[in-house]
């Protein structure tokens, strides 16, 4: 099992200054995202609206179009990059990430099945996703100890179960092809046409997941330490594993419900926070949570400002900036450091 | 206290350690040695709790290891693998992960604890080091933060597989003599290790494998004169006695 370099040659910060900063930019960016628009309204109308006193118009595209758009960026990015420091931490791949590793893939074709299966049902299809995330990030950890954790082995896995799984999603929607209306922005991930009740069920995942995760930080910082390690200070680490990956898989899972198959946020948001603040899970946690919302936020901004009043899709905007860097690691990225 | 009886581990197909019986008691050095595959590591991991063993038994403290939790284990015998990633954490972070055993509900480390972590720092000589990150560190510095880390685990017996590989030599001897110094305070120290002069010196007692089975534990004067080191491993040693007692080295 190797390990990645991380980049910290300077005394690690302490973290609580980087959460308020990224605290504030989140709430600040919130408010550009419901300010701003094909329709510009101004903050004091838009804090009218949320309090239900604005003007009729305003209101409708504040509280029925802009705030379910912010919520689902905040939810999407805040789980599915928490969902990156958990399997990143777990399978010591800095390349695994749920859309790398077929996490993502196996939720969006989970989902699917259910949309094709119970089309009518909102609240089965996050258990669904999570199912199928769930399953993805099983056989990546089946494949990983079979493989004996090869850092290239498991992203070539992750690449194999991903395109299995979206080839089941593309089977599905040649027998049903009303199963997931926008079937186009479902596979490029985005988060128009959202309501807050299908957002209701992702929440409640998505904000126990963390709660869960962020309590099991402890043990996350074991398993950085290695198998033989952790186990040595007394971590049953096949149940630990487990539990945290199944919580992971919820996280991408509830997100991939509503979101689609967003790529990069991932993998891009606990690199740059872990390049901030080291590798201290909590929180690394706690700020790749507000780092990925706020990066879904800015970029679901400029998804709908760049080319106003066309709109790009969110996951295009994200690719565009995160295949980048992806790439910039890649070629970065050097032996593992041990002792 | 650590005891094997007769033991016999291993992998799932490759049976390594064939009826090893041995002691590992307070107050000493215990050095490994043997030829690469004779299955020194798998002693260590196999006496740390860490493998299941398929023969023969493992007492601590008098009780089968099999009746401790891994916590329970981890409390009583700490081990420093050979190799392990280095987290971009701060050296205090990493001595303090040495308490995790100790650890209840909710799971933080409370003032006890970093007062563990301050003693621990402060015995290896390595206060100087505490906030800074691990992937700073030279390999000597890491393998002090990993003895304090086994120190915060207020372990009796500390089990170290080959930790002066990869180490300069004044690296080598400073490790040797925190170790010497540990056992001199009461606790059981094994260690794995290659360069058998360095073990000769250091170590109160010394055991020689071969192809998994004890060919010899006894006294480093005691293993010298039998010869069996030259018959194992293929080389051969010559004495000279010095005040500070024999010292060993390759003819």
């Amino acid at each position: 099992m190797k390990r990645w370099r991380t980049s910290c040659t300077r005394p690690l910060k302490r973290p609580l200054g980087l959460v308020l900063c990224l605290g504030a930019l989140t709430v600040l960016a919130g408010l550009a995202s419901l300010a701003l628009g094909a329709a510009d309204i101004p903050p004091g109308e838009v804090l009218a609206a949320l309090l239900g006193r604005g003007g009729a118009v305003q209101t409708q595209i504040v509280l029925y179009a802009r705030l379910p758009r912010l919520c689902g960026c905040l939810l999407a990015g805040s789980a599915l990059a928490s969902a990156g420091v958990i399997i990143q931490g777990v399978l010591a791949n800095p390349l695994a990430a749920p859309n790398v590793i077929g996490v993502n893939a196996g939720a969006g074709l989970a989902a699917a099945l259910c949309c094709a299966a119970a089309p009518s049902s909102v609240l089965l299809t996050p258990i669904a996703a999570f199912a199928g995330a769930l399953a993805g990030v099983l056989l990546v950890l089946f494949i990983s100890e079979r493989a004996g954790a090869s850092r290239i082995t498991l992203v070539l896995a992750g690449v194999a179960l991903s395109s299995m799984f979206s080839a089941g999603i593309d089977a599905v929607l040649t027998f049903f092809p009303d199963a997931l209306s926008g079937y186009t922005d479902f596979r490029i991930g985005g988060v128009k046409n959202l309501s807050m009740a299908r957002l209701a069920p992702a929440f409640w995942i998505i904000l126990l997941s963390l709660l869960a995760a962020l309590s099991l930080s402890s043990r996350l910082d074991l398993l950085l330490l290695g198998r033989e390690t952790a186990q040595s200070l007394g971590l049953p680490v096949g149940g630990t594993r487990m539990l945290l990956l199944s919580l992971a898989a919820a996280l991408a899972g509830a997100a991939v419900s509503f979101a689609g198959l967003l790529g990069f946020v991932g993998l891009l948001t606990p690199h740059i926070m872990r390049r901030l603040i080291g590798e201290d899970s909590f929180p690394l946690l706690l700020c790749s949570a507000l780092g990925g919302a706020l990066l879904l936020t800015v970029c679901d901004l400029l998804a709908r400002l760049l080319f106003a009043p066309f709109e790009l899709p969110l996951g295009v905007v994200l690719s565009l900036a995160g295949g980048p860097f992806f790439l910039w690691l890649l070629l970065r990225q050097r032996g593992g450091r041990r002792t | 206290m650590i005891e094997l009886r007769d033991l016999r581990a291993g992998y799932p197909g490759r049976p390594v350690l064939d009826g090893v019986t041995l002691s590992f008691l307070p107050g000493e050095v215990l050095a490994i040695l043997g030829p690469n595959g004779c299955g020194k590591s798998t002693l260590l991991r196999a006496a740390a709790g860490l493998l299941p063993i398929s023969g023969g038994e493992i007492l601590l403290d008098g009780a089968p290891i099999g009746a401790y939790t891994p916590r329970q284990i981890a409390q009583r015998a700490a081990y420093l693998p050979q190799s392990r990633p280095v987290p971009s954490i701060t050296a205090r972070r990493m001595v303090l992960h040495g308490r995790f055993p100790y650890l209840s509900y909710p799971r933080r480390y409370g003032r006890e604890d970093h007062e563990m972590v301050d003693q621990a720092l402060g015995w290896v000589g390595a206060r100087e080091l505490a906030d800074r990150p691990l992937p700073q560190l030279s390999g000597g510095q890491r393998q002090k933060i990993y003895l304090a880390m086994a120190l915060a685990q207020d372990a009796a017996a500390i089990l170290m597989d080959e930790p002066t590989t990869y180490l300069d030599v004044s690296c080598q001897l400073e490790v040797m003599a925190l170790a010497h110094r540990l056992a001199v305070e009461g606790r059981a120290v094994v260690m794995v290790l290659h360069d058998l002069c360095l073990a000769l010196q250091y170590a109160h007692r010394t055991a020689l494998l071969q192809a998994g089975r004890l060919v010899l534990a006894g006294t480093p004067d005691e293993l010298y004169q039998s010869r069996a080191l030259e018959r194992v491993m293929g080389v051969e040693l010559g004495q000279i006695k010095t005040e500070g007692g024999p010292r060993y080295y390759y003819r």
